[in-house]
């Protein structure tokens, strides 16, 4: 093409003489966006989250966020007659009398669970590589403030259709928040318009759900974009990339087209989880009744890690001058969250005051370079995982004929332990891959080819490593040590004679000393201790 | 040779076991495919391959125009109504949406591949602290706006302005003082506890139906019943609270947590309201006389006041005090002598304070 076609000039020429966008676009179209595969996972949070916004949009022009009762008059046969509230039968409504209702009601629960899914993996890829240092930790503290906020968006969804497992969700959501000292039954009180159930909590939860988070979501995820697109990606080590420049594709026209493409996929998987696999079938729940619940009820995923929290904790209550502490409910619904979106929220600022480390960082780690950190976030997960999985423990039981109980003493040791045994296995893991790694490059690789040597010797030629693999390998940055140690006079740095000093100085040598490290071996081609390894020089004659 | 395991002009990291060369390597010294062409980093497809990617994304999206028109087709041929059409109007529009996304996104990630050139581009980043220079003057600038406001000088403009804003800031908190009635004593009560209009003890009515329970009928050993106040049969915020599980025993049976002058003829009614966080206590096993709530699992003793066995629960389920009318139809002789349902913090000790009376 040489030149563009009159119907984009003309309006690209209105737009720039009003708005300058062309000194915008000048230095933005070719913006060089880095690849890697796990670059994708923040992306499949942002499309479910568009998803979201038009599957919840449509869900909206039927749904009634009533809790006045009616009796049911739909199609749905054996609910027939049933009195209900206006909120349950709404969503019966769109099911069942609305054409593709109940494919975007379950397309809409899916691209929840796949938000917060997708946010999760995101934000543990963004960990483990060490993305979130300078100058990202503002940006890392948005999404920690995005993924809870994912969680009340979707505490708020499933409580709105009024079913009976719903009803239970809720139920224990008032039970928590009745416990909490001192303003427990108030602001029970004022979510309920009341005592429990009242007829307020859906319609509030409605606002809440449909309006106050997505706005503030919508806020958050914008500025997210921005810092990234200000900040430029991180990109993983290799060949030519430094922490100075940035390689990969132009935004115009590559990544452009590759990002509307995996929108295009992820609409589409989800599309096809709310056709083929059913979720949450509130027609066969009934209606919510206090009285009621069926056996087996779980949450949504994201939720299981609370509910194991619940239901692992022993009985813990304690009263005094007439007041109730329910430890038994307060601990399990506050201490794994604030954990874990406390120690998320500290963990660069943590990182920095250990090791001293306030330069800029735009290559990624690798993990297993920061053991660590690795280690670190192996037993987060566990701890998590742990927590989450005996958030099904009842259904355990069951399918694996387990005592019950036996499931819940498992959970009260495993999750101290776990992450005991986590933390060590990861670490020992990152130390045998960096050696792995050292290896690599000082002795190369196996070429699978046998050579006799004059004096009769069989060795196995080791050919050094592809280019690419061992720039990638070679990527690895030291983490700097506070040094903690005496100068001349036997003094030791003002900073490291406090106590805390002390133990900042041991952290420090602890996290960062470099037990791997890399003696690269693509200068010298023999290695004195292993006379079998054959150097490039070599390898020619045995092609 | 060394030289050939390069892979320059990819930004990728290939999938391949460590150390081998990579699959499309070029064999010759020169590469037609890895030669820069035009501008630096912007590597251009081989031809022949893009005019076969051309009829694969061709072919994709065509498929794409297909199912997209089969989706507005199903739209108008498939009716909803019952479960089965339900079922399949939902079958035929989401797997006729699904296919035509999928389709889409196919042809567009071949066209992104196979037809768009390879990039290698690089790019400069720069530090994203401003200059000394910028710093110096936004500092100097601030200074000069902060003194000729006025604002550092006059201390009772400072002082005043910051008084404003208190009951401003405060208003909207107080705003929300209507969202709800404050608790007073209403979670030490239910509706078990209030008079009937003409003037005779509440009935135990069975939940679902509604029917009254006589006691010389109601012989079920090793059964519950799920039980509900007469006049709230429908009340969910009475429910809440109040809905009973009804259970009898061989006198025999009965141990000593349980209150007998609050039974009759060994029938038992316990608070269904589970006191960790509320479920209903809804399941029982009745060679253990154990109840179970479903959600966590704590584990009351029916036979022994309901006392904790297992799990997170940390007070008995209630017992209500049981009697009956001259028909002989079961009653609350009065209300639960302790809140029912889940902990609060004035709800203090309530049992004992109830022994302490006794």
């Amino acid at each position: 093409m040489n030149a563009p076609p009159k119907a984009i000039t003309g309006p690209s020429t209105f737009l720039d003489d009003r708005l300058g966008a062309g000194n915008f676009l000048k230095r933005n179209l070719r913006k060089v966006f880095p690849d890697h595969w796990s670059f994708l996972l923040g992306e499949i949070a942002l499309y479910s989250f568009v998803i979201l916004l038009l599957t919840g949009t449509f869900l909206t022009f039927w749904f009634k966020p009533s809790m006045g009762e009616v009796n049911y008059l739909g199609n749905y046969a054996p609910l027939y007659d049933v009195r209900m509230s206006e909120a349950y039968a709404s969503s019966l409504h769109i099911s069942f009398d609305v054409r593709g209702g109940l494919l975007v009601r379950q397309m809409h629960h899916w691209a929840a669970l796949l938000f917060v899914a997708g946010m999760t993996a995101h934000a543990l890829r963004i960990f483990f590589t060490g993305a979130y240092r300078k100058p990202r930790e503002l940006n890392w503290l948005i999404g920690v403030g995005l993924l809870t906020l994912a969680l009340l968006e979707g505490l708020t969804g499933y409580s709105l259709p009024d079913d009976l497992l719903s009803g239970a969700g809720l139920r224990i959501t008032q039970g928590v928040a009745q416990s909490i000292p001192i303003v427990g039954t108030y602001i029970s009180f004022f979510l309920f318009g009341g005592e429990y159930p009242g007829h307020d909590v859906i319609p509030r939860f409605y606002t809440i759900h449909i309006l106050l988070i997505p706005g503030i979501l919508l806020a958050l995820i914008s500025a997210h974009m921005i810092l990234m697109w200000v900040q430029k990606h991180t990109q993983m080590p290799g060949k030519a990339r430094t922490e100075k420049n940035v390689v990969g594709a132009p935004f115009y026209p590559a990544f452009m087209a590759k990002s509307g493409a995996f929108f295009l996929f992820t609409f589409g998987v989800i599309a096809l989880l709310g056709t083929f696999a059913q979720i949450n079938p509130i027609w066969l729940f009934g209606p919510y009744n206090p009285a009621n619940i069926s056996a087996g009820s779980q949450p949504d995923w994201y939720m299981g890690f609370l509910e194991g929290a619940l239901r692992l904790m022993p009985a813990w209550e304690i009263n005094f001058l007439g007041h109730t502490v329910t430890f038994s409910v307060l601990i399990p619904a506050l201490v794994p969250m604030g954990i874990i979106m406390t120690g998320l929220a500290l963990y660069p600022f943590l990182e920095q005051w250990v090791t001293g480390d306030r330069r800029e960082h735009h290559v990624c780690d690798r993990p297993r370079n920061n053991p660590h950190r690795t280690s670190i976030g192996i037993s987060a997960i566990t701890f998590y995982g742990i927590l989450w999985l005996l958030g099904a423990n009842d259904e355990i039981s069951a399918n694996f004929h387990i005592d019950l109980y036996t499931t819940t003493w498992f959970g009260r040791f495993a999750v101290f332990i776990g992450p005991a045994i986590a933390y060590w296995i990861t670490y020992r893991t990152c130390i045998g891959l960096q050696r792995k790694d050292a290896e690599v490059l000082s002795h190369g690789v196996e070429s699978g080819v046998i050579k006799r040597m004059p004096n009769g010797q069989y060795i196995e030629v080791h050919t050094p490593p592809a280019e690419d693999i061992a720039e990638h390998i070679r990527g690895k940055k030291e983490i700097p040590v506070l040094t903690g140690s005496a100068d001349g006079d036997g003094i030791p740095p003002k900073g490291a004679r406090s106590a805390i000093g002390r133990l900042r100085t041991r952290m420090s040598e602890a996290y960062g000393t470099d037990h791997v490290p890399l003696t690269d071996g693509h200068h010298n081609g023999h290695h004195e201790e292993e006379p079998a390894a054959v150097g490039a020089g070599e390898r020619k004659e045995l092609h | 040779m060394t030289e050939q395991n390069e892979y320059p002009e990819s930004g990728r990291v290939p999938t391949r076991v460590i150390g081998t060369p990579p699959a499309d390597a070029p064999i010759e010294e020169h590469d037609p495919i890895h030669e820069p062409a035009g501008v630096e980093g912007v590597i251009p497809q081989d031809p022949v391959k893009v005019r076969k990617a051309e009829r694969m994304v061709a072919f994709l999206f065509l498929i794409t125009f297909l199912a997209g028109a089969a989706f507005i087709a199903a739209y108008v041929i498939f009716q909803v109504g019952t479960i089965d059409k339900t079922a399949t109007s939902n079958y035929a529009l989401g797997g006729t949406l699904a296919l035509a996304l999928l389709s889409l996104g196919a042809g567009v990630t071949v066209w992104v591949r196979q037809i768009m050139p390879k990039y290698n581009l690089v790019q400069e980043r720069h530090l994203m602290a401003s200059d000394s220079d910028t710093r110096e003057y936004v500092k100097e600038t601030f200074l000069q706006g902060a003194d000729e406001s006025g604002f550092v000088k006059h201390r009772l403009l400072r002082r005043t302005l910051l008084l404003a804003a208190a009951p401003l800031g405060l208003a909207p908190l107080v705003l929300l003082k209507d969202l709800g009635p404050l608790p007073g004593t209403s979670l030490r009560h239910t509706v078990w506890g209030e008079a009937m209009k003409n003037g005779k003890p509440r009935r135990l009515v069975v939940e679902g139906t509604g029917q009254p329970i006589r006691a010389a009928d109601f012989n079920s050993p090793g059964g519950i019943l799920s039980v509900v106040p007469e006049g709230y049969e429908e009340d969910l915020n009475a429910l809440a609270k109040a809905t009973l599980i009804l259970l009898k025993f061989r006198p025999e049976e009965i141990k000593s947590g349980t209150n007998k002058n609050w039974t009759v003829d060994g029938i038992v009614a316990y608070s269904k309201i589970c006191t960790h966080v509320g479920c209903p206590a809804a399941l029982y096993e009745q060679t253990t006389h154990h109840i179970l709530c479903p959600c966590h699992q704590s584990t009351f003793d029916a036979a022994d006041g309901a006392k904790v066995i297992f799990g997170p629960a940390a007070r008995p389920l209630p017992q209500l005090p049981l009697g009956i009318d001259e028909e002989g139809y079961l009653v609350a002789k009065s209300d639960f002598k302790v809140p029912v349902g889940p902990s609060f913090w004035e709800r203090g000790d309530a049992e004992a304070e109830v022994r302490e009376k006794a």
